[in-house]
């Protein structure tokens, strides 16, 4: 499989679409686990490294590879530790008023909308 | 036929990941699906990272007697980067949040600039676009590594103040320059086939260092209030490297994820200059901290005082009541306080919300991670928009530890540097009470008339000893009116 000129073009479009799109509808109160949240999606860059390293033939590319890894893994372990640390702390009352402050969460909660008679 | 099978099982594991990767950052939109949507990305990922090492039965004939080498040194740097980074992330305080952050990105930065210096290094790309696009992603992995170590250093204290030389930004002009006329000449040396002036491997060390050194003379002028929104640029930047890096090595998952984080890095950042009341341009390109020699004494009325004491039992027998919280009430470690006292006024039925700016604290929404750290249940919090209306028809506003964001100079004075920024509209409450380390100003040094205001008193002292003042006033009164 190659991917070149406008297929890659065709992907990082659609892709930088996705991310426009689902970061857009984020409530204000989880700016910060996101910001580590997607820190966490880009550490996906250790794969990448793993190939390098993998494909290293000499001590220079391994040294290379190596850091590579090391510095990849650190980001996605890392980015996963924090966001999920911080997720977790999150929680209600119990008694969920719906107002407007979590817009976008609100039309996830089942809400029953009284019936028009 | 039985080499194409890993490569396949590679593809199709590399199609799940992206799509786990994407539907987690979906699911936390909100805060009710956002503890899985983290956990469905991370099956992602660790998926992704096992099936590559599949990759062992496609390595180039040059590679493979140093296979058993290589995968070790995976093994290592997987278990010491990993390993590592977990165990920081899991012992960070709360409030050393944002340069964690800025750590992991600068290290993901890092990381698609050594992809990069793999490729350039053994001279891997084939063809022009594939070289140029190479660069780009070292340049920009380059400058957010070493940027993302800065606002690191800054955030943490290390470098305390902005460093600022007389023609900076020709400096960094020049710098830049240097970097793209390296760029260039490699790529033009690759294609032409001639031989370059200095050797290849100077070329790109140099190369490396120039868009390096770039990275740290663009973050260091940058003053430490502004750095929230320098991370969120370096977390986009390192997301674009990382997709353009993934193009080089023909790896979809990569190009999807990273370029899904560029997108969204670029928005946050623009919601977040906003919020600032600054343009991205004008964080990057101007020296904020030296507009604040504003002349003073256009103010009115004087500041008085009042015991912790009276202004708990005030808000006792209010019946609503809105608490703004500021980054001085993490500093304190109030927010544990500040929470129990919050709990006896709802039992009091007093009506208590609070109210989060979206600058609050030292990274957009760290102040909402910091009262759910306390407990503070998340309906309880509200954002300036849904709330900036009640402030006129509520009795007490409590202000503990924050400062600019509720100065009405953003209102109406155009001499004030923070002019045209939206703020928590405090002054209009009926009383306001702003808890004080002392008389200072705020983090950006910017004088305060609400304090002056008549409706406003100062309650002096740490945050946390001032909200056990007002637990213990309250809980006295509250044993003598039950009996």
């Amino acid at each position: 499989m190659t991917i070149d000129g406008f297929v890659a073009i065709y992907i990082f479009m659609l892709a930088a679409f996705a991310g426009w799109v689902i970061i857009g509808r984020v409530p204000a109160i989880l700016h910060t686990p996101l910001m580590s949240g997607s820190n966490f999606v880009h550490g996906i860059v250790v794969i990448g490294g793993l190939y390098a390293l993998l494909n290293a033939s000499t001590v220079l590319e391994q040294c290379i590879g190596f850091v590579a890894v090391l510095l990849g893994a650190g980001n996605a372990a890392g980015g996963y530790a924090v966001t999920d640390r911080m997720l977790a702390m999150f929680q209600t009352s119990g008694h969920q008023p719906a107002h407007a402050a979590h817009k976008a969460g609100s039309h996830r909660r089942k809400t029953t909308p009284p019936k028009k008679g | 036929m039985f080499t194409m099978i890993p490569q396949l099982v590679i593809d199709a594991v590399g199609i799940a990941a992206a799509f786990l990767l994407m539907y987690g950052l979906w699911r936390m939109s909100s805060p009710v699906t956002a503890p899985t949507g983290i956990k469905v990305a991370g099956v992602g990922m660790l998926v992704a990272v096992v099936a590559s090492f599949l990759y062992v039965f496609s390595v180039s004939a040059a590679a493979k007697p140093h296979l058993p080498v290589n995968l070790a040194l995976a093994g290592i740097a997987l278990a010491i980067g990993g390993g590592l980074a977990w165990w920081s992330g899991r012992k960070v305080a709360m409030t050393a949040m944002p340069q964690m952050v800025a750590i992991y990105n600068g290290m993901g930065g890092g990381a698609a600039g050594a992809i990069a210096a793999m490729e350039l290094f053994g001279n891997r790309a084939h063809g022009i676009t594939q070289l140029g696009v190479t660069l780009l992603g070292a340049l920009i992995g380059a400058v957010s590594l070493s940027g993302s170590l800065i606002a690191w250093a800054k955030l943490q204290g290390v470098l305390n103040r902005p460093l600022r030389i007389k023609g900076q930004q020709i400096i960094n002009a020049v710098v830049m320059l240097v970097t793209l006329v390296v760029g260039f000449y490699i790529m033009f040396i690759v294609q032409s086939g001639m031989t370059p002036i200095m050797p290849m491997q100077g070329l790109i060390w140099l190369f490396f260092g120039c868009a390096m050194l770039f990275g740290i003379l663009m973050t260091l002028p940058i003053g430490g209030a502004d750095m929230p929104v320098v991370i969120s640029i370096y977390n986009a930047f390192t997301g674009l490297a990382v997709g353009l890096e993934g193009f080089v090595l023909q790896t979809p998952a990569l190009m999807i994820a990273g370029m899904l984080v560029g997108a969204a890095g670029i928005l946050l950042t623009l919601l977040m200059a906003k919020a600032m009341n600054r343009s991205v341009s004008n964080v990057l390109f101007t020296n904020f901290g030296d507009v604040v020699k504003q002349k003073q004494g256009a103010i009115k009325g004087s500041l008085k005082t009042t015991a912790a004491g009276d202004a708990g039992i005030a808000m006792r027998y209010a019946s609503t009541v809105i608490i703004v919280p500021g980054y001085g009430l993490a500093a304190a470690q109030g927010q544990q306080k500040l929470y129990e006292f919050v709990k006896l006024l709802i039992s009091a039925g007093v009506k208590v919300r609070f109210a989060v700016h979206p600058v609050a604290g030292r990274m957009p929404g760290q102040m909402d991670v910091l009262l759910a750290e306390a407990g503070v249940p998340y309906d309880l919090i509200f954002q300036l928009e849904d709330i900036n209306d009640d402030f006129a028809t509520t009795d007490v506003v409590l202000v503990i530890g924050a400062n600019d964001v509720v100065n009405p100079s953003a209102r109406s004075d155009k001499t004030s540097p923070i002019f045209g920024m939206p703020i928590l509209n405090a002054d209009k409450a009926k009383q306001v009470y702003v808890v004080k380390r002392g008389e200072g100003k705020g983090y950006a040094g910017i004088v305060n008339p609400l304090f002056y205001a008549d409706n406003c008193n100062m309650v002096y002292g740490d945050a946390q000893a001032v909200m056990v003042g007002m637990i213990e006033a309250v809980r006295g009164l509250g044993l003598s009116a039950a009996a």
